[in-house]
């Protein structure tokens, strides 16, 4: 095969057999890396076991072989219609996804439940789900610029999927936040996470529509250029739509998410700084308002600036509680962590999901959260070179949206738990327990994916034409 | 747009440098004095979640850990708990630790440095770590024995092997059962504590160690006749003026013997008549000859004025600082402001007559011994210091034998076994009810139990009772019991 590897990809092999001939390295190396990635999954798993049940009960770890056998599925997928994709995403995904698992199967264990009760068959089974629909994204969406067609569309999706759960009926309230939707006590879903991406797709499809009028005319204000008020619309229904959801759906984090998503897209695609200054100062003024106003954004912030005095931690309603035992399990965990299965992050308030990055760090320890975090930013930085690299603009604001979407989530989770912002609930994305979390990040890295492959694809179609 | 992305990346990688900093700061800067806050229930449940060794009395476990369902994954369960509560003491989930649950907590919980290797031993072999055992000095037969015969009596009784200072009974009443303060619930721990906190007759008091100290009274004349012995100025014949009444030197208080008169009448009585009838103005005379320094220097040799550590911590019984002559009069006969004594300190001033004049540290620990059965720590006699030469401590044998053979503390008599024994019967204001105490050993002539036993509130008695009355008897009791072991 040596000789075979040394063919270069610009030449021009004969027809017909250039598909076996040339190497899919990206593949290969993908190859690997995925079963490194199985490998520590199960090992979690494992580890779990022996930390927590004193033994090893195969019925798990078979599961989660079952995923793994998916995860290969959408390589091979890959090998067929993405061969030049990006080969860090689909394992980092896994890594994430499994270590997820084996947390909130470890909690599990602490709070003893089994077969359908527990959140991490649950959990495994919406993982199926979610890896599925990524294979199903990858095989339908064989452009990206498919998507650029139905931008409106999208637009309007993510409204209705943002109302949703506002409908009498469908909605659920869950600890106090109206973002859940579900039939009678049947399965629960979170349609904000969908609609983040159908946000992302409008967003990219909108301003490289519109980028010319909102980039070039305005008026100067203290050296900056600030837009035209026509042009302001789309950042008012942006900015009302993001405080709709805080007072409505009673999410801050979800607002937050949307409407950072929003403003770097904007600069990206009109590069004004000025866009930027005013939607901050419009979600700033607006939060602070809120805090004012609407009692569980205060209390949030009364959290956020003092956790430790003894009125707000035993608050029985909007307490920092939960911020607190969160950062005792941290600090429990120390520099190495007390290992899978040896510490009690099932003494904090939802362990397995809004709080699951405490409960990695309690266990794992700095090094683990470090070594997660470093796995996000990896994944970030995938994704941005898409944007560095793309060859058309919709692709590239895209791919640096829903790139930016699962940074700014990372950081407004693991920020609230460490403190550097108000806590607000949001789901740690591939980690936390919840079914559509997982499903919108796994079509997140489907369609990366495919951007990514179109981006290194670029040259040789070129050839090809 | 490049120039854009560069920057808007640049703003990514800030903000998950941001988390990599506040994480640290949790994790690394933050981290012990976020587990060092009292909120902290992880920090507790830790300190549960190895099995904590046992407390053995005779080889039987009195304190030992069985596995729980909740959130500690250990119960500790006093068994008999009312009988050993001032031995081991209780570990409630909120609040400190008391008796050996906290004085030898680190072998208990598996933490101290000579059980470093055991327990990295056990990590490796992937056994569940255990805390160490500890086998008290207390004899099961003994402690009980103490316990029936206190009765329903407000006090304690206290028994210590003489030659080494091994405790091998300590009974304090009221009491409580550690197994209350033992619930995994601190509410119910909080409101059982001030219960027993607010329970005017103190359940909580280990009144054979400490609790509100008493008077000695007339066993402190043990003391002073040690203290004129050693002077090598006065023997048990040296002789005392006789008066029924004594007016203290510059004062208007008036001494007067406990039965009213004379000692025994005659117009003087020796020293050994004085001790053995328990009379009070022959022993102030003697206080004042001797003055507060000689009897405080003898006191101190005694044990009074030191801590000792049981291990657990005890009360220190004191002898005044500084004495004016009138009160070193009243000090002489165990009475005064400032003079108090734990029947502990008592025993310590019996067991050293009754050992040649050497004075033993008290102890309640036999032996530690870590999980392996490898012992950790074994009790080795230690001697506190000579407080009085044998010859001093043979005479005072015999004076004690004559106190109960012919004396004021007949009631500790026993058929066929010489006891030497001293009764107390101490004032602890004009109306308020005695203090009674008897200290002694057996058999005189080979002794191998001292006891001092304490009944506070004149034993229901208020000042109609007084030391050969209620407390001898119950130091009879206790012996004969040791005795016919």
């Amino acid at each position: 095969m040596s000789d075979l590897q040394s063919v270069p990809l610009t030449g021009t092999p004969p027809e017909g057999i250039r598909r076996i001939r040339i190497p899919q390295k990206l593949r290969n190396l993908e190859f690997w890396l995925l079963l490194v990635a199985c490998f520590i999954n199960a090992a979690a798993i494992v580890l779990v076991q022996l930390g927590a049940l004193g033994r090893v009960d195969t019925q798990l770890v078979l599961l989660g072989a079952g995923l793994s056998f998916l995860v290969f599925g959408l390589h091979i997928a890959m090998r067929y219609t993405a061969r030049d994709a990006d080969p860090f995403l689909l394992p980092i995904a896994t890594v994430l996804n499994g270590l997820g698992i084996a947390m909130i199967y470890r909690i599990d264990i602490a709070e003893g439940d089994a077969g359908w009760e527990s959140a991490a068959v649950r959990q495994i089974v919406w993982s199926a789900i979610a890896i599925i629909c990524a294979i199903a994204t990858i095989l339908v969406i064989r452009n990206h610029r498919v998507l650029f067609r139905y931008t409106y569309l999208a637009g309007l999706l993510a409204i209705v999927l943002l109302l949703l759960p506002l409908v009498p009926g469908l909605g659920r309230e869950v600890y106090g936040a109206r973002v859940w939707i579900g039939i009678g006590d049947i399965a629960t879903f979170q349609p904000g996470e969908i609609a983040k991406i159908a946000l992302a797709v409008f967003f990219a499809g909108y301003l490289v529509r519109n980028r010319d009028s909102l980039s070039m005319v305005g008026t100067k204000f203290l050296g900056m250029q600030f837009p035209r008020a026509r042009d302001l619309g789309p950042l008012l229904i942006v900015w009302a739509l993001s405080m709709a959801v805080i007072v409505f759906q009673r999410d801050l984090g979800t607002a937050l998410l949307y409407f950072g998503l929003f403003l770097v897209m904007l600069y990206v695609a009109t590069s004004r700084l000025s866009w930027v200054v005013l939607g901050l100062s419009l979600f700033i003024g607006g939060a602070i308002i809120a805090s004012q106003t609407l009692d569980y954004v205060g209390n949030r912030f009364a959290n956020w600036l003092d956790p430790f005095s003894d009125d707000r931690f035993s608050a029985e309603i909007g307490g920092s509680y939960q911020l607190v035992q969160g950062l005792f399990g941290l600090a429990n965990g120390g520099l190495i962590g007390t290992g899978w299965g040896q510490g009690r992050p099932d003494l904090t308030p939802v362990p397995q999901s809004d709080y699951i990055i405490a409960s990695l760090g309690e266990e794992l320890g700095l090094a683990g959260i470090f070594a997660i975090l470093a796995l996000y930013l990896l994944f970030v930085a995938r994704g941005f070179r898409i944007g560095f690299a793309g060859q058309d603009d919709f692709g590239k604001l895209l791919g640096v949206g829903l790139a930016f979407v699962v940074a700014l989530q990372v950081f407004i989770v693991v920020g609230g738990v460490t403190r550097v912002i108000p806590l607000t609930g949001l789901t740690t994305p591939f980690l936390a327990a919840g079914g559509s979390s997982l499903v919108a990040n796994w079509i997140i890295v489907a369609l990366l994916l495919r951007l990514s492959d179109t981006v290194r694809n670029h040259p040789r179609l070129v050839i090809d034409g | 747009m490049n120039r854009e992305l560069k920057r808007v990346s640049i703003v990514a990688f800030l903000m998950f440098l941001t988390l990599l900093v506040s994480s640290t700061i949790i994790q690394y800067v933050q981290a012990e004095a976020l587990a060092a806050d009292p909120r902290n229930s992880r920090t507790l449940y830790e300190s549960y979640s190895i099995e904590r060794g046992p407390i053995l009395v005779g080889g039987e476990p009195i304190a030992y850990s069985q596995p729980s369902d909740d959130d500690y994954k250990f119960q500790r369960v006093y068994a008999n708990g009312p009988l050993y509560a001032p031995v081991t003491g209780y570990l409630p989930v909120n609040g400190e630790a008391t008796g050996l649950e906290r004085s030898v907590n680190e072998y208990l919980s598996g933490q101290s440095s000579s059980q470093f290797f055991d327990s990295l031993n056990r990590l490796i072999s992937g056994q569940d770590p255990m805390g160490a055992s500890v086998e008290v000095a207390i004899d099961p037969v003994a402690q009980q024995a103490a316990w029936d015969a206190l009765g329903d009596y407000t006090g304690a009784v206290i028994v210590t092997e003489p030659s080494t200072g091994r405790i091998i009974a300590m009974v304090t009443k009221p009491t409580f059962d550690p197994n209350s303060m033992a619930v995994h619930n601190s509410a119910e721990v909080t409101a059982t504590y001030d219960g027993l906190l607010a329970d005017p007759a103190d359940p909580l008091f280990n009144r054979a160690t400490g609790g509100d100290m008493n008077p000695p009274g007339s066993v402190f004349k043990l003391v002073v006749t040690a203290a004129a012995l050693e002077s090598g100025r006065y023997t048990p014949e040296s002789t005392f003026p006789n008066p029924g009444e004594l007016t203290l030197p510059g004062t208007d208080s008036i001494v007067r013997n406990s039965g009213g008169g004379s000692c025994g009448g005659g117009a003087t009585v020796t020293l050994a008549d004085a001790l053995r009838l328990s009379c009070n103005i022959p022993f102030a005379e003697l206080g004042m000859e001797l003055g507060d320094d000689a009897i405080r220097d003898q006191a101190e040799k005694f044990g009074f004025n030191s801590e000792f550590l049981i291990p657990t911590v005890t009360e220190v019984s004191t002898y005044p600082r500084v004495l004016d002559e009138p009160q070193t009069a009243l000090s002489a006969f165990g009475q005064g402001d400032g003079l108090r004594a734990t029947p502990m300190q008592m025993a310590m001033v019996s067991a050293a007559i009754a050992n040649g004049g050497i004075v033993m540290d008290p102890n309640l620990v036999d032996q530690i011994t870590a999980p392996d059965f490898t012992p950790l720590q074994e009790f080795e006699a230690k001697e506190f210091g000579r407080a009085i030469s044998e010859e001093t401590a043979n005479t005072m044998v015999g004076m004690m034998v004559n106190g109960v053979e012919n004396g004021a503390a007949s009631n500790a008599r026993i058929d066929g076994v010489s006891v030497a024994g001293k009764t107390g019967t101490a004032e602890n204001g004009e109306s308020d009810p005695y203090t009674l105490w008897f200290t002694g050993f057996a058999p005189a002539d080979n002794p191998q139990y001292a006891i001092t036993v304490l009944v506070e509130d004149g034993g229901g008695l208020g000042q109609e009772g007084y030391g050969n009355l209620i407390a001898a008897p119950v130091a009879k009791q206790v012996l004969e019991a040791v005795l016919n072991k």
